[in-house]
């Protein structure tokens, strides 16, 4: 039977790869924000937000 | 490796949690294949007409090696079954227990779905649609239907590997040029003898795994011909660039010597049933599509620094 309440222990291997993973989604959502900050001023020009109200 | 049998999983919910590094990851998106992508993908977008904002069109050929990169998830995440049963693929990721097939098939529609929103944004909708074209004509048409049901499969589904000059330049342009389907001709004729010249030096793994490769199904002799008869026509074709005009000197000078040591290989391929023989023209064929690209893409580059 399984125990459902019983913490989850995953072992060195485990903890060591899903750091790495992590890591890298973190620094690829970044790049990916990173990317479309740039296209958006590349494709609307640097004057995006210098408009009358 | 150890296996998990079904109760083992049940008994221990941690053994689901995976081990799969970044690295593994990376390799689901066949990072060599996407290397010849980019280029063949960047000689189209150089040579389109028109000018592309360099940022965007940094961002458009990174949208497109991702659309690739899908394209080999998706494709290691159907064919797992039989990449097990070939020495060549047996180490990659599903095979091998990394990655399961389930994680290869969120991992490949992620991104399909990611890089062509982002290509049909960066650039325009029509680089986006041949982009989500040629992710479907890979995945479907031939790793799902005919790689395993006809012996003409890499004939067909080499259309998929010559879309990048296509994308590259309506990318750049919002149309798709005479150049680039010339460009795209090239590889499309270039594929049967470079992948024909592989499956001559692995028929026993196509054999085990029951994919009808043509050495399989017609013969080795049969094969030898067609990768010959292929070659004679690829030479010329890759001359076209040069003969239209939107290839230089050096480019001439590399397609027609290429395109000589290309039918000097199948040449010999043909004359010299040996393995190794047709292995030298599998790796020279690799070259020679190279070449051709580079140096039409160095060739571009120099005159857009010239006219400067």
């Amino acid at each position: 039977m399984i125990d459902h309440n019983a913490p989850l222990q995953l072992s060195p291997a485990q903890l060591k790869s899903r750091r790495a993973r992590n890591i890298a989604i973190g620094l690829a959502v970044g790049f990916f924000c990173l990317l479309f900050y740039v296209v958006t001023i590349a494709k609307l020009g640097v004057a995006v937000l210098d408009r009358p109200l | 490796m150890a296996v998990l049998g079904q109760s083992d999983v049940l008994a221990s919910p941690a053994a689901l949690v995976s081990i799969a590094e970044p690295a593994d990851y990376l390799r689901l998106l066949k990072p060599r294949v996407m290397s010849l992508v980019v280029l063949t993908a960047l000689t189209g977008l150089v040579l389109a007409p028109g000018h592309l904002n360099p940022v965007l069109g940094f961002a458009s050929l990174l949208a497109i090696a991702v659309g690739a990169g899908a394209s080999g998830a998706l494709n290691m995440w159907y064919d797992a079954d039989i990449d097990a049963l070939m020495r060549r693929t047996r180490a990659r990721p599903v095979p091998s227990g990394k990655v399961t097939r389930e994680e290869a098939l969120s991992f490949g529609l992620t991104l399909a779905c990611l890089s062509v929103f982002s290509l049909g944004i960066i650039a325009n909708w029509l680089a986006a649609g041949l982009l989500a074209f040629t992710i479907f004509f890979y995945v479907a048409i031939y790793t799902m239907w005919l790689k395993r049901s006809t012996p003409l499969n890499i004939v067909i589904g080499g259309a998929a590997g010559a879309m990048p000059p296509l994308i590259g330049c309506a990318a750049a342009s919002g149309t798709v040029s005479a150049e680039s389907l010339i460009l795209f001709a090239i590889i499309f004729l270039w594929t049967p003898p470079h992948f024909w010249a592989l499956a001559l030096g692995k028929t026993v793994d196509y054999a085990n795994a029951g994919v009808p490769m043509l050495p399989n199904v017609k013969g080795p002799e049969r094969t030898r011909l067609e990768i010959l008869i292929y070659s004679l026509i690829l030479a010329p074709a890759g001359c076209l660039p040069w003969l239209l005009g939107f290839g230089g000197t050096v480019y001439g000078l590399v397609a027609l010597g290429g395109g000589l040591g290309m039918v000097y290989r199948a040449w010999q391929t043909w004359r010299a049933p040996a393995h190794g023989v047709a292995m030298r023209l599998f790796g020279f064929s690799i070259l020679y599509l190279f070449a051709l690209f580079a140096v039409l893409l160095l060739e571009h580059a120099a005159l857009l620094l010239v006219a400067r």
